[in-house]
């Protein structure tokens, strides 16, 4: 909303005051104010009333005129015009020579063979309209030669507020309102609103409105007629442009006019189409043309204004074209009516179609304001029009009225609130400058909220605090730290997990964290030959390829692999992130945190990339942890998995998640020459699991001896079912067993086992250590397994 | 006698001249002074010798045997050194300048950014909350003062799902749990709650350069007897001067979030031109950076929290936004694009 210094200045006088100040500081206190202030008029000097005093044709141009002008000086002045609308004894703004409008100096130029001393003005030429269809028309009665600053305000300071800003202020959508908040940043009086005694018309007769339904709080009405005017006032139109709105004629500028002064909107009908104005709803739905020619489709929930049955205008959004004002029209119905702020909104929603006024009625407006609108209106109106006469009385229904907001508090409240010190004065000032009464007993207050803020705005005692810090300045206080108990932080689990492993896959493995979306792209997976499994959706989803919430994020990874194919030959991914598994018994999502890694590569080989992987789930395990995975086979479930070397991963009991492949279908829609493996851990279970603490051993003084073995593996055999064979056999001196070595051809898989063993209180004998690894092998072949040769 | 001795003395000092390594030292070592050497074969000779001569024969050959000793340990220090300088000479000389190939994991940006404004929570003794994705609309928007049909929830179009949840689409959503799950420990034992709750936050809206659907917010909240306007100042200025490691200005300007009152909007200086005013800042000098006020009372009452008791404070910090402005990076997008190119740089803490 753009906002007119002049205009605010007509409420408050800023005498000795810095405006642009000032409109900083209604930043900081009340409302954002954008970065660039509108010096308008700055660019503009040297342009005079000036009147034609004679219009010739040029020779040789159909569209050039020769005038002599008389500017108010000894002399008439010669001058090349193009405009069409030029004619003898019309006034017009005339740019003398050295006239600055814009970036030009008017200098004598030739015009078609002719000399132009000067130049006659549009109106959009000097910026105060978007009107170029000719020169300016000035009907005042002014003094030829007589600068146009003297006469207009084309001098003013325009500033735009943000709309969000002023979401919750009803109040400040139009100038008096915001004049109100300068005149408490300023410490000045604000002037009253000079309104039209509508007393004086309580003798006639009262027009017939009927309110029929609740959501129609007030109606206020008014008949006139006699307006003779048509074009607005001068400086009504600069006003009017400076804050975007196009002049029309001077009663649909006159609403506009009260709409920005007092945040009002106002609506002007032929009588004669509102004999008997009723507002109600509708019981089915139907056709209706507004006044900007668009039919639109009213259904039972849309507040109407109705002559009788018949609709005239949209409640609080816009009216009809049938109960416009035409030609011929002769009395007027003026509407100042407060509707329900959700009903507008629901309705300007529903119909797509938001207008000035029901940007303004969705906020809540203060019912008070409605007639105090139709004084101003009547008082404006006879002012720029004399002839005008009023022909009914006041016409008010009051059907809504909010209750009083009376709030009390004590000085101590603030100071609590505050954590500084603000006098009793200090607040009474305040309070009182911003229209609400304050009564104060020794520290005690009882405040009654204005009813321009009491419609939502400030209905508890933290709303006054607002009101008493805003002016006071947040720039003013003092800052200090809070006087609080210590105590001891603990931090989640989960969280230190999570930080934990964070550090050793990106310290340690060098892999790259990365973020992705909660639901599943369903085009990228597809092409990638995964299907996106059912799981809950968005409602309404307007993309449908983001509509399911993903169940894994694995498929997530592999798109991500995808984008990055080509940035190296080998790279792993990680992130930690949600997914949903379906809906519960209550219908409530079952989310999960998962840790997801995927491993690529075009090196390594798939063995190598795959217990890469192996690795850094254990390493992490055992760091948090200090406990050992365990491994389950596994049946594939999804598109991605391939079937082979599909594992549960378990820890103390609890499945973790799984380890696993990519299916060559989606690996070779990545990649075809590439490997690539992932695994998921539920992060939640994963911390679950309790950290062992570290067992500390001495080491042992005496030697230890090692025993090298060197096996055939069946197929199929695994290293787990292997330990078995010396678990129970080894006894206290075996103390660790490791692969040495591995030896694999088609035929044959073969590995070499260390096993070490060490006493802590004597050197080892050979003999031991030989009757303990007879029975280890003697275990083995009891598993086919044999030695090698 | 005493030519032989001086004979072989001679004849040591030339052997040993010719010498050059350790090995054949040792041979004459062995030569000379071994049992079957010739020194000692002097030694041998005595017993023809009268008692006179012998002893100054004696005196002679062990003076030869000490001279011949000391030779040779000085030859052999000498031959270690020339062994150890030809050793270093032999080292070839490397290029430190060539390329490094750094071997780097990254964490996400985000993460980064995290990390930072957590540990100057938690030196502040903040606990760090975890919250869900998808919530309730109680959660969301009830428990938080946004009734249904209140124009708050038109300002934030809102990823509903089949079921009546929701995407969070503000960490306020964790709001009322935080204030419940502590909230005892306030009213019994005194003990203010402090947390701050990081976490991903949805909105249904088109993304271009400045604009995601998913992005990161931090939220934190404050409850205690006396929590004021003046500790929300200090604790963001402080908050914020240590993520960013210099002394920032905030100013608070009015604000309407119907979960506070007074709601602010904290602007910082601008970090780029330093508040003098430039292009990212549009030429004010100052960002606005965060939602932030007091706990509005019907929130504090929902938390079961007396507010006539206890006011507190909270905040709503752009985790992503803060992470674009403290690495510089312009596309929002970026963040979210599992891009390495772009997300592979973010190596480490910068602190």
């Amino acid at each position: 909303m753009f906002l007119s210094m002049n205009w605010i200045s007509d409420f408050v006088d800023f005498s000795g005051l810095d405006k642009v100040e000032l409109i900083h500081q209604f930043s900081l206190s009340t409302a954002e104010v954008e970065n660039e202030i509108f010096f308008k008029g700055k660019d503009l000097s040297g342009v005079v009333v000036a009147e034609i005093k004679s219009v010739e044709d040029h020779p040789e141009s159909k569209k050039l005129h020769l005038l002599k002008v008389d500017i108010g000086e000894d002399e008439l002045v010669d001058v090349v015009c193009g405009a069409p609308n030029v004619r003898v004894g019309m006034k017009t703004a005339f740019a003398k020579v050295g006239a600055q409008i814009g970036d030009i100096t008017i200098s004598p130029r030739k015009l078609a063979g002719f000399t132009s001393n000067g130049m006659c003005c549009g109106e959009a030429e000097i910026g105060i309209s978007d009107d170029n269809s000719g020169i300016m028309e000035i009907t005042d009665d002014v003094a030829n030669g007589t600068d146009l600053k003297d006469i207009y305000e084309i001098d003013d300071i325009i500033f735009e507020v943000d709309n969000k800003s002023l979401t919750n202020r009803p109040d400040l959508w139009g100038h008096y309102g915001i004049a109100r908040e300068f005149a408490s940043l300023a410490g000045r009086e604000l002037k009253p609103l000079e309104l039209e005694d509508l007393s004086a018309y309580d003798d006639l007769s009262k027009v017939d409105l009927k309110i029929e339904d609740k959501l129609c709080y007030r109606y206020s009405c008014l008949q006139f007629e006699n307006i003779k005017r048509s074009v607005s006032p001068v400086n009504m139109r600069i006003r009017l442009y400076y804050c975007g709105m196009r002049a029309i004629n001077f009663l649909a500028d006159l609403t506009n006019y009260l709409m920005l002064e007092m945040g009002q909107p106002m609506h002007a009908f032929d009588s004669r189409k509102v004999g008997a104005i009723r507002v109600k709803r509708f019981d089915k739905p139907f056709k209706f043309e507004t006044l900007d020619g668009v039919e639109r489709n009213i259904d039972e929930n849309t507040l109407m204004i109705c002559n009788g049955d018949i609709p005239v205008a949209i409640a609080g959004i816009m009216g009809g074209l049938d109960s416009e004002i035409v030609e011929d029209t002769t009395t007027l119905t003026l509407e100042s009516a407060t509707f329900d702020a959700a009903s507008i909104r629901k309705s300007t929603v529903r119909l797509a179609h938001r207008t000035d006024a029901s940007m303004r009625y969705e906020k809540s407006l203060d019912p008070e304001m409605t007639v105090t609108a139709v004084a101003r209106f009547v008082k404006l109106l006879k002012k720029y029009d004399d002839g005008v006469k009023v022909v009914s009385a006041l016409t008010d229904e009051y059907a809504f009225k909010y209750d009083t907001v009376t709030l009390s508090f004590d000085k101590s409240f603030v100071d609590k609130y505050t954590g500084i010190n603000i006098s009793n004065e200090q607040i009474v000032k305040t309070l009182t400058s911003l229209g609400f009464e304050v009564e104060l007993e020794n520290d005690s207050f009882k405040v009654i909220v204005p009813s321009w803020r009491a419609t939502k705005d400030v209905t508890i005692k933290a709303d006054i605090i607002e009101e008493i810090t805003r002016i006071y300045g947040y720039d003013n206080f003092e800052v200090h730290t809070t006087r609080s108990p210590l105590y001891p932080v603990r931090m989640d689990d989960v969280k230190l997990d999570e930080d934990k492993i964070k550090d050793i896959l990106v310290k340690r493995y060098n892999l790259h964290e990365l973020h992705s979306y909660v639901w599943a792209y369903s085009d990228e997976q597809k092409a990638l030959g995964m299907e996106v499994e059912d799981n809950i959706k968005l409602s309404g989803a307007t993309n449908p390829n983001i509509e399911t919430i993903r169940k894994t994020m694995i498929p997530t990874q592999l798109c991500q692999v995808k984008t990055n194919v080509g940035y190296s030959p080998d790279f792993g991914i990680f992130e930690i992130g949600r997914v949903v598994e379906g809906v519960d018994e209550n219908n409530l999502c079952i989310e999960k945190k998962k840790l997801a890694i995927t491993l690529y590569s075009k090196t390594k080989g798939i063995k190598s990339l795959y217990f890469e992987l192996r690795d850094i789930l254990a390493t992490f395990t055992d760091d948090l942890k200090h406990k050992a995975l365990g491994f389950k086979p596994k049946k594939a479930e999804h598109s991605f998995e391939h079937p082979v070397n599909l594992y549960e991963i378990e820890l103390d009991g609890k499945t973790l998640g799984e380890i696993g492949i990519v299916h060559p279908v989606v690996s070779k829609k990545i990649d075809k020459k590439a490997d690539i493996v992932f695994a998921e851990l539920d992060m939640e279970e994963f911390s679950s699991v309790k950290n062992a603490s570290i067992t500390y051993s001495e080491p042992s003084k005496f030697p230890p001896m090692t025993y090298d073995l060197s096996v055939n593996l069946p197929n199929g055999t695994f290293f787990a079912e292997l330990s078995q064979c010396w678990e129970n056999v080894g006894g206290e001196i075996l103390s660790g067993t490791r692969i040495v070595d591995t030896y694999d051809t088609e035929l044959i898989h073969s590995i070499t086992i260390r096993f070490e063993f060490v006493s802590k209180e004597r050197t080892l004998e050979s003999g031991e250590v030989q009757s303990i690894m007879d029975k280890v092998i003697e275990n083995l072949n009891k598993l086919g397994v044999t030695l090698r040769g | 006698m005493d030519d032989k001795i001086q004979s072989l003395k001679n004849q040591l000092h030339q052997e040993l001249s010719a010498i050059t390594n350790l090995v054949d030292l040792d041979k004459v070592r062995v030569a000379y002074l071994g049992k079957k050497g010739s020194i000692t074969g002097l030694m041998k000779t005595m017993k023809d010798l009268t008692n006179e001569e012998r002893k100054e024969f004696g005196k002679n050959v062990n003076e030869l045997k000490a001279a011949a000793a000391k030779k040779i340990e000085e030859k052999t220090a000498q031959l270690k050194e020339l062994e150890i300088q030809a050793e270093i000479e032999a080292m070839p000389r490397f290029d430190v300048t060539t390329p490094v190939d750094l071997q780097r994991g990254s964490y996400h940006p985000i993460t980064l950014v995290q990390r930072q404004c957590e540990s100057v929570f938690k030196s502040m003794g903040f606990t760090v909350e975890d919250y869900s994705e998808v919530v309730t609309d109680y959660e969301c928007f009830e428990s938080v003062n946004i009734p249904k049909h209140h124009p708050a929830r038109d300002m934030q179009d809102t990823y509903y799902l089949e079921n009546g949840q929701l995407l969070k689409s503000q960490t306020s959503a964790a709001q009322n749990a935080i204030l419940k799950k502590y909230g005892k420990n306030l009213i019994e034992n005194n003990i203010p709650i402090k947390a701050i709750f990081p976490g991903r936050c949805f909105r249904n809206e088109a993304t271009d350069a400045s604009h995601e659907n998913t992005f990161f917010q931090m939220e934190g909240v404050m409850v205690d007897k006396d929590i004021s306007i003046s500790n929300l100042i200090y604790f963001m200025k402080t908050m914020l001067s240590e993520v960013f490691r210099k002394d920032i200005k905030v100013r608070l300007r009015p604000g309407f979030f119907p979960f506070v009152e007074p709601g602010f909007e904290l602007d910082i200086n601008c970090l780029i031109c330093g508040g003098d005013g430039c292009q990212s800042c549009g030429h004010s000098g100052w960002l606005e950076l965060c939602p932030c006020g007091m706990i509005h009372p019907e929130v504090l009452r929902e938390g079961g929290i007396d507010p006539e008791k206890y006011t507190g404070f909270a905040f709503g910090l752009g985790l992503t936004r803060l992470a674009m402005m403290k690495y510089g990076v312009k596309d929002i997008r970026d963040l979210n694009s599992g891009s390495l190119k772009v997300l592979s740089q973010f190596t480490d803490d910068d602190e």
